[in-house]
């Protein structure tokens, strides 16, 4: 039991290390030349650009289930006027960059993880390595470059179109006037609340690139261990985004 | 001829599990030298002690005089060579073009170039390993393995490098596509006169590609000399290796 225990403890330790060690050979790279650019444009289309209609999608649902829900709630205090500053700080605070985070996390932690975790398995990794390229250069650092500068403005843009899919539902369902709905929004506006969910957006994206591209770099070979660094990629990244978005909560708002 | 590669004594093990038990060999600077053994016997697991990819638990290697440990030569060090992987290694998210470009771009030899020059150079690569032009634009999983291995052969002499490495070259290939690559290797190595080292399991590859050739045992070389001895070459291991491979042949 106690050995059983210690091996965990061990394995454990061995793997905040070997993560940790990563992660810091990664942010270092972002930060030495060369800088391969191409591939930096390519991630970014491919997080950015590809993304957009996932995250929209989440976005515009959060938005409107938030709407009908402080609808309901907030009814029973007769606190109704409150619902679009409260879809608005919620939106920007919490859910726009949590919601567009755990998406992106599913759609390209898995991908670099399985990308990577291949190009391991067919001496990609080791061709780079023949050619005297450092691959945390080649495939480290593009990834968490892209990821870092592209969520923010995925989750501007979930911002705005959560934003607008509670006023949809608050104008067209809830019969609420557009107009005091509008000033209402454009009264409570914060730039701090949005620029936190900007902030949290840039750490989710560290969050996504670090643990797809680790779990990708040392995933077992053959296609049974790269589908396991796939599983990993994504539970990590998510578990990541999760903490990440307490503590910086918590860093911002907290008392 | 001088020596280009040399191997002394080296030792290499995985969790306990010795996989080079003291291997020591020297190649000669434009000698075509092939290492044969069985699979699981450390070939594999040599090269990438070679290549630096892998770090010898003791020994030393040097290449054209520096070692694979001298990390301020490193750079140098890589660009003594070029591989052609066992599975190509082609970058699936370039071309062809941009896989052999890419080759150019990070050899020192060719640092002066301009994209232009380093293009032309990438076009006549391709087309001397018998692919054609249309192939240029065309990503690695769109090729045959037989046009794959072309590319990654493309990739390889893009670089001029003095020693090419082939990581068993005709694996996975059918016969015919297997015996024109091998005689695409053969010429190419004649051509530029360089060193190459072949890492196989097939005796008829041995043949047709080497000057000599060296067979490795329990992780360390059992015998070296020319192909055409190795059948009455006195060393019993060697001897079954050579008897078993001709079996094979004649059963298909």
């Amino acid at each position: 039991m106690i050995a059983t225990l210690g091996r965990y403890t061990l394995a454990s330790l061995r793997e905040i290390g070997r993560i940790s060690v990563f992660i810091t050979k990664g942010v270092r790279c972002c930060f030495t030349p060369p800088f391969y650019f191409r591939e930096i444009l390519r991630h970014i289309i491919s997080i950015g650009f590809y993304s957009l209609p996932i995250v929209g999608l989440t976005a515009i649902f959060a938005g409107m289930a938030l709407a009908l829900q402080m609808h309901v709630g907030f009814t029973r205090f007769n606190a109704e006027g409150a619902i679009a500053s409260v879809v608005l700080i919620g939106i920007t605070r919490e859910l726009g960059p949590v919601f567009a985070g755990l998406m992106v996390a599913g759609r390209m932690s898995s991908s670099m993880a399985a990308e990577i975790g291949s190009m391991r398995v067919s001496e990609q990794i080791d061709a780079l390595m023949t050619m005297s390229v450092d691959p945390y250069k080649f495939l480290v650092a593009p990834r968490i470059i892209s990821s870092v500068l592209t969520m923010p403005f995925l989750v501007l843009i979930a911002d705005i179109i959560g934003v607008m899919g509670g006023f949809l539902v608050a104008t067209t369902l809830l019969d609420y006037s557009t107009g005091s709905y509008i000033t209402q929004t454009a009264n409570n506006f914060e730039l701090w609340d949005v620029l936190s969910g900007l902030f949290k957006a840039a750490a989710f994206g560290f969050s996504i690139a670090g643990f797809g591209c680790y779990h990708g770099f040392f995933s077992d070979l053959g296609a049974r261990g790269v589908g396991r660094a796939t599983t990993s990629a994504v539970v990590s990244s998510c578990i990541g985004i999760l903490a990440l978005n307490y503590l910086l909560t918590a860093l911002f708002f907290g008392a | 001829m001088r020596n280009i590669i040399s191997i002394n004594n080296i030792h290499k093990s995985f969790a306990g599990l010795h996989v080079l038990n003291g291997l020591s060999l020297e190649i000669s600077e434009k000698e075509t030298h092939v290492i044969l053994g069985q699979s699981g016997c450390g070939k594999s697991v040599l090269l990438k002690c070679l290549l630096g990819i892998f770090e010898v638990d003791s020994g030393e290697i040097t290449v054209a005089g520096i070692s694979v440990n001298d990390k301020q030569r490193s750079k140098e060090y890589m660009q003594k060579f070029s591989i052609l992987f066992q599975g190509n290694a082609l970058f699936d998210s370039m071309t062809v073009i941009e896989n052999v470009e890419f080759g150019i771009k990070q050899s020192l030899k060719h640092k002066h170039l301009n994209s232009k020059e380093i293009r032309k150079i990438a076009e006549e690569k391709i087309i001397s390993v018998g692919l054609e032009s249309r192939v240029f634009d065309i990503y690695p999983a769109e090729m045959s393995g037989g046009m794959q291995k072309r590319a990654a052969l493309a990739r390889a002499i893009a670089v001029e490098p003095e020693v090419l490495l082939f990581d068993e070259p005709t694996s996975g290939l059918d016969p015919i596509t297997g015996g024109l690559i091998c005689n695409l290797l053969r010429d190419t190595v004649k051509k530029l006169g360089i060193t190459s080292l072949t890492i196989t399991h097939d005796l008829k590859v041995a043949e047709f590609l080497s000057d000599r050739v060296s067979v490795i045992n329990k992780g360390t070389v059992a015998w070296i000399g020319q192909a055409k001895n190795m059948k009455n070459c006195g060393n019993e291991f060697v001897e079954e290796f050579y008897r078993a491979s001709n079996v094979i042949s004649a059963r298909h």
